[in-house]
């Protein structure tokens, strides 16, 4: 649940996500579900040359099991804080396979 | 779910005001936590009903969307039904054909897609739809489906020299051999 977490507090940003398939698709975060799956607002396909049906698409649902990448503003990625809370995470996985 | 507002307020809000001062404290020590707690600061908080499936595609209901599915099928139709896995109902479906320079139209009907084969859904700007780009070009089916063909037969023989050469190399094929377009 820490990645789910993590994405909502960077809802409203502009994040870049990189598809299995290469699509590179640009647009503001708009909301996240627990299977990561991703909403995003005014999207820009980047090299929308090789990919003519995304042209008129103005916002989409991406399924999660498809990400490879999401690129995130450095601005807003507070790293101590997400050191620390995947740290503990940790720490309880291990108390639960004990 | 379906009865759920989205402009409701987050659970916490209808709690006994005097306690909230503490449970916003709280609450921002964990932003972060296991526990999955949202952070009180930064923008307006959003409830959190918005962030399920159900939530995400219940805005694109009854509205024209694109959909690309794992085989690389474009199908452009209305969003009629979903469910929590992103199982789809699509009405008055028509398949685009891309292939080079060129595309067709197929008309389909309607289309019931197990989720787990949805790679994206974009909703279609209804302003901008007949903005076709200039680097394709509409023409007949058969044309462009014999173009496909071509274009397919050729991707697969050189996605399956380079997984032979990248196995006797030791590495896994990309996506564990799953086939993504």
């Amino acid at each position: 649940m820490l990645f789910f977490s993590f994405f909502k507090t960077l809802t409203n940003q502009t994040v870049t996500i990189e598809l299995k398939n290469d699509i590179r698709i640009r647009g503001i975060l708009k909301s996240v579900d627990q299977y990561l799956n991703i909403k995003l607002d005014d999207v820009e396909v980047l090299d929308l040359d090789k990919y003519p049906h995304l042209s008129s698409v103005k916002n989409m649902f991406i399924r999660g099991s498809v990400v490879r990448y999401v690129m995130l503003p450095r601005s807003e990625v507070d790293v101590g804080l997400l050191e620390d809370a995947t740290r503990r995470e940790a720490a309880n996985q291990a108390g639960k396979a004990r | 779910m379906e009865r759920l507002s989205l402009n409701e307020s987050p659970a916490n809000a209808q709690r006994n005001p005097q306690q909230q001062p503490q449970q916003q404290q709280f609450q921002q020590q964990n932003s972060l936590g296991p526990a999955g707690q949202m952070p009180t600061s930064g923008p307006p908080q959003l409830p959190p009903q918005m962030f399920t499936t159900a939530a995400q595609l219940l805005d694109l209901t009854d509205k024209k969307l694109v959909l690309v599915l794992r085989d690389g099928r474009k199908l452009v139709g209305v969003l009629r039904s979903w469910d929590q896995f992103a199982n789809l109902v699509l009405q008055d479906t028509v398949e685009r054909i891309y292939a080079g320079k060129l595309y067709a139209d197929v008309p389909r009907g309607i289309f019931l897609v197990r989720g787990e084969n949805v790679l994206l859904l974009g909703e279609v700007d209804l302003d901008r739809e007949d903005e076709i780009p200039s680097t394709v070009t509409k023409a007949p089916f058969e044309e462009v489906f014999e173009l496909k063909k071509q274009e397919d037969n050729k991707r697969k023989s050189g996605d399956k020299k380079r997984h032979t050469e990248l196995s006797a190399l030791g590495f896994e094929p990309e996506h564990s051999g799953e086939i993504l377009f």
